[in-house]
């Protein structure tokens, strides 16, 4: 007999696994760039980008869900940045956030 | 002019110095300290945030000067009941005085009221407190944890255990011992999970940055729901990453608890003896909180350190000078 189709499934996880998570990129990104660790989350960069008005770019969440080895979705995510730099203009822990850009899209380009 | 008396309940770094500051302006103090030893938490702390010095170096001069300026000291003496002219010992002694300095400073939140968190139930789980007397008996694990954990807020900030006030210098702990531990282990992950982050001190900012870019510890914004044990002996913590909305979930070798000070249970007893007002948090209530704080609602009855809230080690030595200064103008005043 066929199973019915009652309109149920299961759900994906939303959570943040750490153990099942490889931080090896997030790692490798983190030694290029240690600067990065040192973000507050004041979402300065996320205010001023042109992109985060007009799209669901979310500069800062994007590097935060990274570092967590969350990378699904990160680089076409950075691709809607502009490079306008009016972010790093901001920031105020003096992160180069442009290169933390394009430091993922390098490092996740081949994910 | 002769030397007046001034009895000084409890004798950590804020009572010593309050003693020695009265001995440099000629008055006559008497400490009363409940250890059997002078030198009060301080004496357990490994190294001291932001400059790392060992905190044998804030608390042996202080014990050498009291030694060598002769001060009075009654050890292993509880104090009963006070008033501002008269302090009543456990085993029935009184001392008549001119006035009182109350230096008792706090009491550390048990951190197994937090049952969640697993403190005295699951192995692995340890409080600032413990980490710093491991750290100074070189008692850490010998093998290199995978990755560690340590909890801000442990008994402060969180009215489910009545404590709704901030105890201040936790956050900077946590920071200080990320760094130790860091420097002890430097292949371990280290979180710390905050609510926020309090760098309210000269250095602590630089240091927590330091922490940061230097030493690659990981800060997720986010309390720590609850703490379970697994089959190898690790823990399973489960937080929020309120920066990136998801939960999140890991297991760790080592979860530190940074545990608050919270009021002595004594504060209710000696407030209703000497007619003294208690704050909110159960912490002593100073008259003012600009230009009286080490003054009490009663005259001739004065406060220093961590009786009033939780404080700084350089905080508490600057209210020694402080106090010691308030006493000697109502003495002088009350002399005419």
């Amino acid at each position: 007999m066929a199973s019915v189709n009652f309109g149920f499934g299961i759900s994906k996880p939303r959570v943040i696994d750490i153990d099942r998570n490889n931080l090896r990129k997030s790692d490798e990104i983190l030694l290029e760039m240690p600067e990065l660790q040192t973000c507050i989350g004041c979402g300065s960069c996320t205010a001023s980008c042109t992109a985060g008005n007009l799209t669901s770019f979310n500069f800062r969440k994007v590097h935060a869900l990274v570092r967590r080895g969350e990378y699904a979705g990160a680089y076409e995510e950075m691709n809607k940045c502009m490079l306008c730099g009016k972010c790093r203009l901001l920031c105020p822990r003096g992160i180069n956030t442009r290169g933390v850009v394009m430091l993922i899209k390098r490092k996740l380009g081949d994910f | 002019m002769r030397a007046r008396k001034v009895v000084i309940i409890g004798g950590g770094v804020a009572g010593m110095q309050t003693a020695l500051r009265l001995r440099a302006l000629g008055e006559e103090p008497i400490i009363i300290e409940r250890e059997a030893q002078l030198g009060g938490k301080v004496r357990n702390w490994y190294l001291l945030f932001p400059t790392f010095i060992p905190s044998a170096d804030v608390v042996e001069p202080l014990m050498r000067a009291v030694k060598e300026q002769g001060i009075e000291v009654h050890l292993g003496c509880e104090v009963v009941q006070f008033d501002n002219h008269r302090v009543e010992l456990a085993d029935g002694e009184r001392i008549d005085c001119d006035a009182v300095a109350l230096c008792s400073g706090s009491t550390i939140f048990d951190a197994r009221l937090k049952e969640e968190y697993g403190y005295g139930i699951y192995d692995n789980v340890y409080t600032s407190v413990d980490i710093e007397r491991m750290m100074a008996e070189g008692r850490m694990p010998e093998r290199s944890p995978r990755r560690v954990a340590i909890l801000h807020c442990v008994g402060s900030r969180d009215e489910k255990v009545c404590q709704r006030h901030c105890s201040k210098v936790c956050c900077i702990t946590g920071v200080k011992q990320a760094i130790e531990l860091k420097k002890l282990y430097p292949k371990a992950d280290v979180f710390n999970f905050y609510m926020d982050i309090r760098m309210f001190g000269p250095g602590y900012e630089e240091l927590y940055h330091t922490a940061q870019r230097n030493y690659n510890v990981h800060f997720v914004r986010g309390r720590i729901s609850e703490a379970s044990p697994l089959m190898d002996g690790c823990i399973q913590i489960k937080a929020e990453d309120t920066l990136t909305g998801r939960p999140l979930r890991m297991s760790v070798d080592m979860l530190i608890l940074l545990v608050g000070m919270r009021a002595n249970d004594d504060n209710v007893r000696f407030a209703e003896s000497a007619g003294l007002r208690l704050a909110d948090s159960g912490f002593m209530r100073a008259a003012d909180l600009f230009a009286g704080n080490v003054r009490s609602s009663r005259e001739g009855i004065f406060y220093a350190g961590t009786i009033t809230a939780p404080k700084s080690i350089g905080e508490v030595l600057n209210e020694g000078v402080v106090v010691a200064d308030s006493i000697v103008d109502y003495l002088n005043k009350q002399e005419g």
